[in-house]
This record gives C-alpha cells, structure tokens and sequence, in this order.
C-alpha cells in the first residue's frame, strides 16, 4: 500500500472500520504489519492494535519493547501527536508495569523532549508527572538522596532497544532541569514542579492534548500586562548594540 | 441587708483580669421591685382593659413626693391665682388690662422709647413718655423721681452737640478713609507695574540655563501665537525652578550613572527569574537617557484610559475610510478634487525634488546613496499614486521649500506621515521626525500623547514598508530606530501595543497559511526587522514579558513550521536564530528550535545520503527535496571563497549572479551556522544535559562532515564550533528534590492566642467586629424581653388567679350566710312548731 492510503486507512480504521466487522480478528495481520513498518504509520496502527488487544484478547508479544522503539523526535512534531499520547497514557496507566519499563519510557520522553516545540512540552511535562504518581517506584529519577556524587556519564543508554537494558533506573531526569532553563515561561513553571514533590492528585492532560502552537501564541498574545519594562540599553542603530551577532555576519546592504 | 435575702453566685474558679458582674444577687428585692412595678403599669392596664374613659390626676405635684405638703399647697394656691389672672371677660372693662402691639406690652414699648429717644432730641420724639410726663405735669412722683429727671435733663443739654460734631467726625473719617485707600491702590498698581518691568530685566538673568533641548523647546514654542499663555508657561516653570543646580563633577555623574544602571540591572535580573512581585508592583518607573527631565511625568491611569484598541481602531478607521474616499474621488472624478489633488501632488513632488538638490549639495557617500534610494522610494511611491505620474519642475520653489518648516502637526494619518517623509534624506526624516516630537509634547496640550502614540505606529509601519521595498532602506531603517525608541521609552504602553499587534497580525497570517497549505513560508524582512527592533526596545531577558514572549513564540513557530526550499529561506532561518541568540543571550534560556535548526542547516550542507546517529526534524527531512541546499561541490568556489557578511537585502531579492557567488553565499551561512553553534554551545554549558542537546550535532560535525573539503577559513570556524562542543566536561550530578516542608502533626498543648481585648473577636475586620456586636446584643435584648413577657404573663395570671378565688370565697361566704340565715329560720320554725306541739 501506498503511504498516504495506508495512512487514511488507519486514521479511520478505529472507529468506522472495526466496530463493523464481524471478525475484527482478521485485521491482526495486517494492523501488526502495519505496527512494524515504522514511523507515523505504526502511531496510526496503535489504536487499532489497542482496540484488537483491549476487547479481542489478543497477545501481542513485547508490545511495550515495540511502543519504545516507537519513541523517536518526530512524535513531538507530526499532527497525530494528540492521538499518539492519548493511547500512550491509556497503556502506561496499568499500575502493574515494572518499574524499570515506566523510567525507560519516562526517560526516553524526556529526552526526546529537548528537540520538542514547547506546545508538545506542556503536554509531556504533566504526562511525566501523571507517571511519576502512578509508579511512585520511579521518583528515584527525581530524587536521588545517597547517589554517588556526580557522574561523568548519563548510565541511561539512548540506543538500546530494550527497555529493560536501558539502565534508566540508575540515571536521573537532567533533561527535564535543562528544560526548566526553556523560554517560555509556562513549560519552565510546568518543568519546575518536578523539583518539589509531587501533590496526590494527576493532571489533566486531555485538555492539553489538542494544543497547538498559535493558541500557545494567542495566549501570550492576549494576555493584558500593567506595566511595560523597557530596555535601558541606549539604542544606537539596528545593529550597534556592544557584541551584536548580527553585526558580525549580517550588513545593512 | 439581711443576709438571708442575699444570694451569691459562687465561681468554680477564679480567673485573673476578669471582671464578674453577677456575683452577689438579692433576689428578693428585685422580685419585690418587679412586682411593684407591674402593680403600677400592668395591674392598672389590666384593670381597665374594658374601659373607655380613663380617669387622669391633674392635681399638681399629687405623685412627687420631694415637695413638703406645705410647699405643695403654696404652689397649687399660686397656680390657681395665675389661672384666674389669665381668665379675661372682654366685656369687664373694669379690670386692668394689658394693652400689647406685636405681642410687646405697649405699656413696656413706651418705656423702652424713652429710653432710647434720651439720645435724640426731646421734640423729635413726638411720643410722651411716662417719665417726661411726670417730669413736666408734676404729679405725684417723690423727690427719687425728680432727682433723676433733673440729672437726665443735664444730659439732654449736652448730648445734641457732641452728636452732631460726632456725625460731623464720622462723615470725615469716613471720607478719608476713601481717599486713603483709593491711594493705596493706586501706589499698588504702580508698584506692579514696576516689579513687572524690573522682572523683564531680571528675567534674562535670573532664568535658570536649561538643558539644550529645552532651550529648543521654547525656540520651538515662541512662534505660538498666544503670548500670554506662553508667558504664563514659561513663568510657572521659571519661578518654581530653583537656583540651578551645581555643575556636577564628572566623577559624581559617572558614579550615578552607575547607580542607576546597576539599579535597572538588579530589577531586570529580578524580572528573569521571574519572581511575581505583585505586591511589589510599584516598580521604579526607567527614566530613559532620552528622558527631557522636564518633570513630565505619565499619568498612570491617563495611560490606562488610551489603551491601543480606541487608537488602534481609529488608525485603522481612518485609513480605510481614507482610502475609501480615494478611491470614490478617483471614481468619481469630480474635477474639484483632482485639481486640488494635483496641487497636493505637485507640492509633494516639489519638495522632494528640493531634497534631492539639497543631499547633492553634499558630498557625502552615505547621502549620495540614501539620495538613490530616495528615488528608489520615490518610484514606489509613483507606483502606488498613479496619478503621481506627471512630474513638474519649478526651479523658483526650490529654494524656497528646500528648507524645512520649524514646527510639524502629527500628522492624522499613515498616507499623511507618508507623504511627509517621502523624498527627504534620512538627516531631514530625522529631524522632521525630532521637531514633531518636540512640538506635540505631552506636556504641551492635552491630546498630544495620542497623537504621538499615533506617530509611533506610523513609523513602524514606515519601517515595514522600508523593508519590504525591493531594495530595502535598511540604513534609514537604522537611523529611525532612534526616534522609536525615544517614542517608546515615552509610551511604552502603546508601543507595546502596537508591537503585539503587528505580532498578533504576522501569526495570523502564518496560522493561515499553515491551516490551508499545511506548511508556511518565511515572512518577509520587514517582520525579521520588527522582531530584532523588539529586542532593542525591550528586555529580552525577563521570564514573561507582554512583548517579548510572543515574539519568542512566534519565532519559534517560525523555525519549526516554515517550509526551507532555496538558499534565501536559510538565509532567514539563520537570520531567526540569530536573533534567538540574541534574546537569550543574557537569559541563557533554552531553545530547542534552535539547536534543531541549526542541525538541519548543517544537515543540508551535506551530500545526499542516509543520516545515521543523528535525526533531523521538523522542517528538515532526512530524505526528500530541497536537499543539499548549501553543499558546494565547486572546487574553485571553494578555493576562492573569504569570509563576507550577509547583506540583508539578499533575503527580499536575490540578485542575478553567477554560481560562484551563490556558492560563496552558501559557504558564508555554513560558516555563520558554526559560529552559531559555537555560541550556542558557550551559552548552553551549564545546562545539565548540555551534551544530550549538543549531541546530534556534536555527531554530524565528527562524523559527517568532513572538515578537509573545507577551505582553510571554514575549517577554522569549523574546528572552533567542535571545541567548544567538546571542551565542556561531562558532570551529572543526581537530582535531588527540594525537602517538602514538613506537615506538622496535630498537637495537644492548647493554642495560646494572645488576647489584646476581652470580648471581641480576635482577626476580624472593624466593620465584622460591629455585626458580631450588634447580633449578640440583638440576642440579650430579645431574651430579656422574652423573660419580661413571660414574668408579665405570670404576674397576670397569678391575679387573675387571686380574682377568681376571691370571687370564689365571696360566693362561698354569701352561700354559707344564706344557708345560715336559712337554717336559723328552719330552726326557729321549728322550735315554734315545737312550742306548739307543747302547747
């Protein structure tokens, strides 16, 4: 199949396609094919996948090794984002998963985070935290209190495949400290929750979900300030401030 | 008092300070005092309760008990008196009557005129007093009487002289007393009249040096035709000025200089770490380096009340409706109006054929070239009115218009500022720009700040159409960012405004664009200059600014929604992370668009293969079109390349040449693209996963590209942005969380509360204090009326009780008297029939 039907199949095949069918079953093949092949198209066939696995019985071998590897920088970017987390969350919410799966996955958004626009940020910040409160095994990311005194090397390994040799359990959540140096002032406050200990209650994220980056803007846009400070830096030109990058490689011809 | 009657109230336990009122109680008495009391009120109520007429005891004093009965008498024989004193028969002539005028005894008026006519002559008076008619018919009046009528008549020989001198006297005083003062202010007006004419000498003397620019001012404010308000003006300022101040040694204005930035600095520092002071919100208003120190100050609330939609609104109304009217004269044609249009048209184009004479006078390069892009301008112009086609040339006017007017209306409109700076060189803009200023000074009329905040959306938008020229003006540009920014340090509430306007209108357009097409384009230069003016007006470092935080988001929608197809695109990308740079630059904020950008920049740099260890993303493909964009293959090219800076109109129009200088432009962004990274990674090092950022990037420099393919020049950027990369040690410290504050357990010990009054409630406000009172004395009072009801009820119930029994006993006793009677005569008739049976 091409990979444009392939993927309007998918976007569909959840609720138009499956609850018609008198043997949803037959779909196994082709949605696990559809789960190999990779990219955006095994984010569309996770929802079908979970359905077959949620009402049809079905046993999928190492379907969490799989959603890890699924876990590359494009998630936080492609428009099926909303959907993708929202099935992430419905599979990391079983309180019966082992601890060192939840840290790989935790860690592996996080550090996939660093490349993230900061409206998926503000959606992954509170998912992390959501699991922090549901595995409370893993806060060792966060708090480390009779650790060795500095490390030279993150223990976490990026490439491995297995989560369960990833060592995430041995590593701490670094990223989510430099993404509370992020410029924008909402995802640095969502980022710093994780320094203080977390309050009982999960965040809401479905609302968050569907955010996109010119409602992040609009926000800011129409927020009404009282007072205006100024750069007190005298102004001498476009490009004449003291060290100006621009003045460096660009000219005014 | 007995004390068995005496009850008291005994207390558990003795508590210090207070004051027990309750303590002894004698109940018998106030039993025996209530009972009296409703003997005298209720018992009588209810013993008339079905009657009518009520019987009432006038007689006097028959209840005080304080007046002796004697006394009582006394005054009740008095009172009787006076009763009957009062009592009149008209028809009685006989007794003495009083006869009154006005309600005044004519008897006591009488008197009373003597009195006063003793001072007035004798025959004036045309009444006869009592005294004078004894005093003249004689009568019975003793020796007294005469004694006193002799001694008044002395007086009335002397009297009539002395009151007339005394008139006399007084007419005198009182004509002097004119006289005086109508010298007086007479010499008073003389005398201001000096002090006027002495003030205009002194005035030159005395008047404090002001500073240049407002000596400007009043060279800018004597051509104003109201004399007297400018005298009045100028003496409000001058007679408050005091003595000017001592020339202040350098030293001492270096050192405040130094406090005063040092103070602008701790507060922006404040502002980054983005501590929410609102209580703290009275921040120290910046006094700009521009500032006139004429003791203008901005009216907070007046600031309020010009929020940028009403001015906003309005431009916008007026352009259109401007345009509008354009067009309809266009349509129309009405001959009126094009002759005047024409006149209009031909005077603009008369000045600016001025301007041009004027900057070929100088023999300056830069003139020379801003005189080029005059024309440049001016062909924009002549594009946008056709009717600008025509072009006259009147060598007479030249001169006379190649100078400029001293002072400048705002001008009402965008097109109206337009036409007002077209065709000047960028001295005489700036000037322009300088007198309108000066001239609509806040503090000079009221409706000056709108105008001015006008003005300040003109020229933005002046600079957007700069930019969006086919050879952008970026040198004017430059030069007008110093009257924009001496407008906004006096407005920043619009400025701001206005800034989150064009913002506001530039994501518009991109979320548009994106919603139909999926992926947007690059905005034009002029947006890439709005953004970098923002970040010289305001302070890009503050953790959320009302500006500048937009910006950032829409700058990083720019890098990761734009579409990268030709080298022009990159060229902006870059341009977009520099500016990054430059917000966070103090900052050290992170941005993740960035660093992706910078890697996809690189990415393209490198011939088409599969990327391995590192992904590219958003706008970048690992596989695709639009490839290679800045991979040079030409060895010459490469050879011969120096290192240039970008000219920024490249970005608008990219000129036809040949492959070599585009070759040169590629290596020329690779190069800045390095030293990109190389400040990204002097300004990311402390981050904790600095190497975690870095590394896709880190792996792509080491692994990828290969640096000997690179001329000599490029491999020293090259080497330089790797060891920066590489130099940062690696140290992971583990996270530890921040100790939560420890919930306190629930203790036993009583809560001392410190207690400053005795019954009032502790923590409350005044006016809840107040209501607390009033509820509980509403209570007391309600149960002490309860209680009285019930005693009341009780007390009648207990009479009614006694009436009824005795009744009762009465009917008893009767009953009982008329069996007897009865039983006596039963007896007697029987003892007779007795008697006669006998018998």
């Amino acid at each position: 199949l091409p990979t444009g039907l392939y993927k309007k199949v998918l976007v569909i095949l959840h609720d138009s396609i499956l609850p018609y069918m008198n043997e949803p079953t037959l779909m196994i093949d082709f949605l696990t094919v559809a789960y190999g092949i990779g990219g955006a198209i095994s984010l569309l066939a996770l929802n079908g996948l979970f359905i077959l696995i949620h009402q049809h019985n079905l046993e999928y071998p190492d379907f969490y090794k799989k959603l890890y590897n699924l876990l590359d920088p494009s998630i936080y970017h492609v428009k099926y984002r909303a959907r993708f987390f929202h099935l992430l969350d419905l599979f990391l919410s079983s309180s019966h998963l082992p601890a060192y799966l939840v840290a790989a996955f935790i860690k592996r958004l996080s550090r996939l985070a660093l490349t993230a626009p900061p409206e998926a940020l503000l959606v992954v910040i509170p998912f992390i935290c959501n699991l922090f409160r549901r595995h409370p095994a893993c806060r060792l990311l966060v708090h480390r209190p009779n650790g060795p005194e500095a490390m030279s090397e993150d223990p976490y390994i990026m490439e491995e495949e297995d989560p369960s040799e990833s060592r995430a359990l041995q590593s701490c959540l670094w990223e989510i400290q430099a993404l509370q140096n992020h410029y924008h002032p909402d995802v640095a406050k969502a980022a710093a929750v994780l320094n203080q200990s977390l309050s009982e209650m999960e965040d809401d994220i479905s609302g968050l979900l569907e955010l996109s980056a010119y409602e992040l803007f609009d926000k800011e846009v129409k927020k009404k300030a009282t007072d205006v400070p100024l750069e007190f830096e005298q102004v001498r030109g476009l490009f004449r401030k003291k060290n100006d990058i621009f003045a460096e490689h660009f000219t005014l011809d | 008092s007995n004390p068995f009657e005496v009850k008291v109230n005994r207390q558990k336990f003795d508590i210090l300070g207070r004051k027990t009122k309750n303590d002894v109680g004698l109940p018998g008495v106030s039993r025996s005092k209530a009972i009296k009391k409703r003997t005298q009120t209720l018992l009588k109520e209810y013993k008339e309760r079905e009657k009518a007429n009520v019987f009432k005891d006038k007689r006097f004093g028959e209840y005080n008990t304080k007046i002796s009965p004697e006394e009582k008498m006394m005054r009740r024989f008095t009172l009787e008196r006076q009763q009957n004193y009062g009592k009149k028969n008209i028809y009685n002539l006989n007794e003495e009557e009083e006869l009154t005028h006005y309600g005044q005894s004519l008897a006591e008026i009488e008197k009373l005129n003597d009195i006063v006519d003793s001072d007035s002559d004798t025959e004036e008076g045309g009444a006869l007093s009592a005294e004078l008619t004894a005093a003249h018919f004689g009568g019975g009046g003793g020796l007294l009487r005469k004694k006193a009528s002799s001694a008044q008549q002395d007086e009335e020989e002397e009297k009539p002289k002395s009151r007339k001198e005394l008139i006399e006297e007084m007419i005198a005083k009182s004509k002097q007393e004119k006289q005086e003062r109508q010298s007086r202010r007479e010499s008073a007006l003389e005398l201001t009249e000096k002090l006027d004419n002495d003030w205009k000498e002194i005035q030159t003397l005395m008047a404090r040096k002001p500073p240049k620019s407002e000596r400007k001012d009043k060279e800018v404010e004597k051509p104003k035709p109201d004399e007297y308000d400018m005298i009045v003006r100028e003496l409000g300022f001058e007679m408050k000025a005091k003595p000017s101040e001592r020339m202040k040694t350098e030293e001492e204005l270096a050192k405040e200089e130094q406090a005063r930035l040092q103070k602008l600095e701790a507060d922006r520092l404040r502002r980054m770490c983005g501590i929410d002071e609102q209580a703290n919100k009275k921040k120290p208003s910046h006094i700009s380096a521009d500032d006139l120190a004429d003791g203008f100050i901005l009216d907070k609330d007046d600031r309020h009340l010009l929020s940028y939609k009403d001015g906003k609104i309005n431009i916008e109304n007026e352009e259109e409706e401007e345009k509008d009217e354009e067009e309809e004269e266009e349509e129309d044609g009405k001959e009126d109006n094009e002759n005047e249009e024409s006149e209009e048209e031909s005077a603009n184009e008369e000045e600016e054929v001025a301007a041009d004479s004027h900057s070929d006078l100088e023999s300056d390069l830069e003139s020379e070239e801003e005189a080029a892009g005059n024309k440049e301008q001016k062909k924009h112009n002549t594009n946008e009115n056709e009717s600008q086609n025509v072009k006259k040339l009147d060598p007479k006017m030249e001169a006379a218009k190649s100078e400029l007017p001293y002072t400048f209306a705002v001008p009402e409109s965008y097109e109206k500022f337009k036409s007002l700076l077209a065709g000047r060189t960028i001295e005489q803009q700036l000037l322009i720009l300088e007198r309108i200023q000066k001239c609509n000074h806040p503090s000079l009329a009221a409706g000056n700040k709108e105008k001015l905040e006008k003005l300040f959306g003109f020229l933005l938008e002046y600079i957007g159409d700069l930019a969006t020229l086919d050879l952008p003006e970026l040198r004017t540009i430059d030069r007008l960012v110093l009257p924009l920014c001496n407008l906004c340090q006096m407005f920043p509430e619009a400025a701001s405004d206005r800034m989150r306007f064009i913002l506001r209108d530039a994501a518009h357009d991109m979320e548009e664009v994106v919603e139909v097409k999926g992926r947007a384009a690059f905005p034009g230069l002029d947006t890439l200059i709005y953004l970098k003016i923002i970040s010289l007006l305001f302070p890009t470092s503050d953790f959320w600014h009302p500006v500048v935080t937009p910006a950032f988001i829409y700058m990083s929608q720019l890098l990761t929604k734009c579409r990268i197809t030709t080298l022009q695109d990159v060229i902006k990308g870059l341009f977009i992370c520099c500016l990054f740079l430059e917000y966070v630059s103090l900052s050290r904020r992170f941005v993740p668009e960035l660093i992706n950008f910078l890697l996809g920049v690189l990415h393209i740099s490198l011939p088409k293969k599969q990327a391995q260890g590192y992904t590219v993303v958003h706008p970048f493909t690992p596989v695709g079109k639009n490839l290679e964009l800045l991979l040079v293959c030409d060895k010459k090219d490469l050879d011969s390349w120096q290192k240039q800076n970008l000219p920024l109109s490249i970005v608008t129009k990219l000129k036809q040449t040949s492959r070599t200088e585009i070759n040169h432009i590629r290596l020329s962004c690779l190069a800045l693209c390095f030293d990109l990274i190389k400040k990204c990674a002097t300004l990311y090092e402390s981050l904790p996963s600095f190497h975690e950022v870095m590394h896709p990037i880190r792996i792509l420099l080491t692994q990828h590209l290969l640096p000997n393919d690179y001329p000599e020049k490029m491999q020293e950027w090259y080497q330089g942005a790797l060891k920066e990369l590489e130099n940062k040690d690696k140290r992971y410290i583990p996270l530890i969380c921040e100790k939560k504050k420890p919930v306190p357990l629930k203790q036993y010990t009583p809560r001392i509360v410190k207690v400053l009054e005795f019954g009032r409630t502790q923590g409350s406000s005044r006016k809840e204090q107040e209501r607390k009172q009033l509820i509980r004395k509403h209570k007391r009072e309600l149960k002490g009326a309860i209680r009285e009801i019930r005693k009341d009820n009780q007390f009648l119930a207990r009479t009614h009780l006694s009436e009824v029994m005795e009744r009762d006993a009465a009917r008893k006793r009767k009953v009982k008297e008329l069996l007897g009677s009865l039983a006596t005569q039963e007896g007697e008739w029987k003892a007779m029939k007795r008697k006669k049976g006998k018998n």
